[in-house]
């Protein structure tokens, strides 16, 4: 993904000729072509054609860990608002424990911070859920905001990026799909540190070689790298 | 082309009467929009910012069925040499709804409904045409955006400058060349794919046989510019591109 040549296409253009191709997500068929519906990166798999984007607003997919504020209560459940079309919501059952319907202030107030996952999007809306390991409510630390499109470099593959920041720096850092990144530690300057990286990696995710530079950064920063091979574990960050 | 007796038989700044002026094109110019181009075409400079798809308020502008499309242009104050007052006027209004409509044919908003996707255009600096190089910067904000659209648009002006048809005025031949008759403009936008008109207006007058050489002119110089508007497109200088 990170080096080798990738073919964008602009709304209009013609990606293939002949019935044999699928069009799929970002794409359309006008006769005998298979069109681009979307500016992004081609992506040609078997005979099924689809358009990804590059760039843009996030829109939330199954299964995305995304980071969002609460924006208004119902009597069933939460809005919550995440930087995307519309708000999402998060029914009082998707929470781990037991809630009084009188009492959801208690558990989730206006303006606190949330880590959920996104359960079902529907052209109305998006469901939450909160039921697993790593979601709940944000206490302490920081919440930064990058672009959606940068996440997957700040998460590394296998979450290699995190894991390095991770283990430089002693913060715990939860990357949202919907480019929200918390950043917790035990004292400010280690999570003003964490940011610094953080914004590194965005400004600098195209170039070639970015693990290294970012450990160089690191160790500019005045903190130890420990070299670490790719671990194949899963970090809060939620998949690419 | 010059085949009619004119007086106007020279261009002020030395371009045949069907070439455009130079363009240049950019994407990503606003890293903290959703999508984001400009455009300029000689002296001429528009920008576009796109935001959304987002939620729309007033609830009662709610589409439950498609988002909407809400184009806002405007020049800048100092974009004339009269400062222009800032702020919503009749014509910043009527050149906002034609461009809206002239996207509206090729953008598909029906994925996001009850939402709006807000298309903001300025004009830095004016040197007549900047309609069609707003229009221009737009459906390149708007791919850009990853908005879904079936094509892209381009949008060129075509003139008469006493009986000469006239590609792309600039302020001298818009409204500084007094030796003829009020000049005729005329705006229009195709699109990319099916070389359909999205947009016509006219200002002026002009005859059947003559209106025909000139949707042909326009086809032809908006093929130069769709040219322009891919190469920006794809060539993104990898950064917001990854």
């Amino acid at each position: 993904m990170v080096n080798e040549k990738r073919q964008i296409v602009v709304p209009g253009e013609t990606i293939v000729s002949g019935n044999e191709y699928l069009p799929g997500d970002g794409a359309y068929r006008d006769g005998e072509d298979v069109v681009a519906g979307q500016y992004g990166v081609l992506n040609i798999t078997e005979k099924h054609v689809r358009v990804i984007p590059v760039s843009g607003a996030y829109y939330p997919r199954r299964g995305n860990t995304i980071i969002g504020t609460i924006v208004d209560i119902t009597f069933n459940g939460w809005l919550i608002d995440f930087g995307g079309a519309q708000n999402a919501f998060l029914p009082v059952a998707e929470v781990p424990r037991y809630i009084n319907r009188n009492e959801m202030r208690e558990f989730l107030d206006f303006g606190e911070a949330v880590v959920v996952k996104v359960w079902d999007v529907k052209s109305r809306g998006v469901d939450l859920s909160m039921k697993m390991r790593g979601f709940g409510k944000i206490e302490g630390g920081m919440i930064i905001s990058v672009s959606p499109n940068k996440v997957p470099r700040i998460i590394g593959k296998e979450g290699s990026m995190v894991k390095i920041i991770k283990d430089a720096t002693g913060c715990s850092i939860t990357v949202g799909q919907n480019g929200k990144v918390w950043i917790s530690g035990n004292d400010a300057d280690k999570e003003l540190a964490t940011k610094k990286i953080i914004e590194f990696i965005v400004a600098h995710a195209t170039i070639a070689g970015l693990t290294e530079k970012v450990e160089k950064f690191i160790g500019d920063l005045g903190m130890k790298v420990d070299k670490v091979e790719i671990v194949e574990e899963n970090t809060d960050g939620g998949e690419e | 082309m010059v085949t009619k007796k004119g007086i106007y038989t020279k261009r002020n700044d030395g371009r045949k009467m069907d070439e455009v002026r130079s363009m240049t094109a950019k994407v990503g110019i606003v890293p903290s929009a959703d999508g984001s181009a400009s455009f300029e075409t000689g002296k001429t400079k528009a920008i576009a910012v796109v935001r959304g798809p987002r939620t729309l308020h007033p609830q009662h502008m709610q589409n439950a069925q498609t988002g909407i499309l809400r184009v806002n242009y405007g020049m800048m104050p100092f974009s004339v040499e009269d400062r222009i007052r800032p702020g919503p006027n009749r014509r910043s209004e009527e050149i906002s709804k034609v461009t809206e409509w002239a996207l509206s044919s090729v953008v598909d908003l029906s994925g996001f409904p009850n939402t709006v996707v807000d298309v903001f255009i300025q004009i830095p600096q004016a040197d007549a045409g900047t309609r069609v190089a707003g229009i221009n910067a737009a459906a390149m904000a708007l791919a850009h955006a990853g908005i879904p659209m079936k094509q892209m648009v381009s949008a060129i002006g075509v003139g008469k400058i006493d009986k000469t048809l006239v590609v792309d005025l600039d302020k001298y031949e818009d409204s500084e060349f007094h030796d003829a008759e009020g000049s005729t403009d005329i705006p229009m936008v195709f699109t990319s794919r099916t070389k359909d008109m999205a947009l016509l207006q006219l200002d002026g007058k002009i005859s059947i046989s003559e209106f025909k050489e000139v949707v042909g002119m326009a086809k032809k110089a908006c093929e130069d510019i769709l040219k322009v508007q891919m190469d920006a497109l794809k060539n993104v200088g990898g950064e917001d591109n990854e």
